[in-house]
């Protein structure tokens, strides 16, 4: 983590700041979900409490601390009470191996009488160089906590919705797996931050053995694997348990589902799980298929270094990191909406519905998507 | 192992964060003023008294989705440093034995797939 006190302690804050990062988007989401979803349907939002209902999330807030902290008496105690931190651990985990921005690179400085040394900091909480296969494994962890809720609440209805809900989780994350081998063999590297690198450039690709180089447009995944970016973009919906993937917490189906036993704190957590899944499957789309947090030609770490080059390194470097998360988080929060607008838009599928779509059009398109990224690569670089 | 203790203590951190919340919600939240009713402590049962049959039944469809999740998953996990080395074993002229070798352990795989689809292995009813 770290050579001396300071790099272990801003290491440490990082940490931190980017959980809450994952925290804090929570109560933005809602409200944009909430007066989004009014606008879409064509009514108002929360519109009293504060300016826009702004406050209407921090009023929730504390109706929820003060809510009685129930279970019946056929629910087991401690496991009741772990499922909603367990659920929160995956979608932190998966957003801090993302790379949200440059590094920063910090010269020698002198403080307090001595001088420290040079440092880089990386704009996440871990660096990683399986990043991809880490993000994975993390994310199927997530299946445990929706089981170990269902199980504890001690009640038929949230056992059967536990099950429902873990038996679409894991069948999708099979689509997702195989979405994510059309990346590979694209970029043929496991962490994020070579992703983002080799994005970072002119669009280039062999054609027929030539090497083919399009100037005006970047090197994005989303030009090479339009199929693959559907596929793992519905493959995330499922995931992050939202609409139209949403049977396991929909209301008239089960009396929402895996969590019916559940009030106060530990709701409002399970949604900080929901929100942060969607916000790593959001991340996941904009590093694989939409550049990260480059947008060449414009904003380049390069370019911008360049334009920042009369500061003194450290501020340049700084100032570059801010103004590319700036374009990561734009992109994020594209995605974010995205994920708000289709919920609102498409109806609810039905579970034999959901699950034939995991099973019998996702995983075979997946496969195809692989079969033909892998016969044209071949075809294209050895003639 | 350096690179990984940024990972605990991110887990730290959150499981810390989970407690936190827990525990103020504990301290802010109602407290129940007698013992609970026998009615109260039920499992939810839409309003019905005690509907709970003593053996619940699981539908099969369960066991068979998380086993053939097993063994698919571990097909795709063969994928993985196929697709990782694919590029190399491209530059260095054997791509085609490297592509041709693959092709043929994914259509075991889709045979294996599509065999289970029309055996109704996964038809959910």
């Amino acid at each position: 983590m770290g050579s001396d006190f300071f790099e272990i302690t801003v290491n440490f804050i990082k940490i931190a700041v980017i959980f809450l990062l994952m925290v804090q988007m929570v109560p933005l989401l809602v409200w944009v979900e909430r007066r989004g979803s009014a606008f879409i349907q064509n009514r108002f939002g929360p519109n009293r409490i504060g300016p826009l209902g702004l406050v209407q999330n921090l009023a929730d807030l504390v109706k929820f601390l003060c809510k009685e902290d129930f279970l019946g008496h056929k629910g087991r105690k401690n496991f009741f009470y772990a499922a909603p931190v367990l659920s929160l651990i995956p979608a932190a985990l998966a957003f801090g191996a993302i790379p949200l921005s440059s590094p920063v690179t910090i010269q020698a400085f002198e403080w307090l009488g001595r001088s420290w040394g040079p440092y880089t900091f990386y704009f996440q909480s871990f660096v990683i160089s399986i990043g991809i296969v880490f993000v994975l494994g993390v994310s199927s962890l997530a299946v445990y906590s929706l089981l170990l809720a269902g199980w504890s609440s001690g009640s038929k209805f949230s056992l059967y919705g536990a099950l429902r809900a873990s038996a679409q989780a894991i069948s999708y994350e099979l689509a997702l797996s195989l979405s994510i081998v059309g990346i590979l063999l694209l970029f043929s590297t496991f962490s994020f931050s070579e992703i983002i690198a080799a994005q970072n450039n002119p669009l280039q690709f062999y054609f027929f053995g030539k090497q083919v180089s399009i100037p005006f447009l970047p090197n994005w995944g989303i030009f090479y694997q339009p199929l693959g970016a559907i596929l793992l973009f519905v493959a995330l919906f499922a995931e992050a348990n939202r609409l139209p993937f949403d049977l396991p917490e929909a209301e008239a189906e089960l009396v929402a589902g895996y969590h019916t036993e559940y009030s106060g704190v530990k709701i409002i957590m399970f949604y900080m799980g929901e929100y942060g899944h969607m916000l790593v499957a959001s991340a996941l789309m904009v590093t694989f298929y939409f550049g990260g947090y480059t947008l060449w030609p414009f904003l380049t770490p390069e370019k911008l270094n360049l334009l920042f080059s009369s500061f003194h390194p450290s501020w340049n470097s700084i100032l570059t990191s801010l103004i590319l998360h700036g374009v990561f988080m734009l992109k994020l929060l594209f995605f974010l909406w995205v994920f708000i607008w289709v919920r609102w838009t498409l109806p609810r599928f039905r579970y034999d519905q959901l699950m034939d779509l995991g099973w019998k059009t996702l995983l075979p398109w997946a496969l195809v998507n692989t079969i033909v990224t892998g016969v044209w690569i071949f075809l294209m670089r050895s003639f | 192992m350096n690179s990984l203790i940024p990972i605990f203590v991110c887990v730290l951190i959150v499981v810390t964060f989970g407690g936190l919340m827990l525990s103020v919600a504990a301290w802010f939240g109602a407290k129940a003023k007698s013992p609970a009713t026998k009615a109260k402590s039920l499992p939810y049962e839409c309003g019905l008294e005690g509907q709970e049959k003593e053996s619940s039944r699981v539908p099969v469809q369960f066991y068979l989705t998380a086993i053939l999740f097993i063994l698919f998953d571990i097909e795709i996990i063969f994928l993985y440093p196929w697709a990782l080395t694919f590029n190399d074993f491209l530059s260095q002229g054997q791509g085609l034995e490297v592509l041709l070798a693959m092709i043929i352990f994914l259509l075991i795989f889709v045979y294996g797939l599509f065999w289970e689809i029309f055996s109704k292995a996964l038809s959910w009813k």
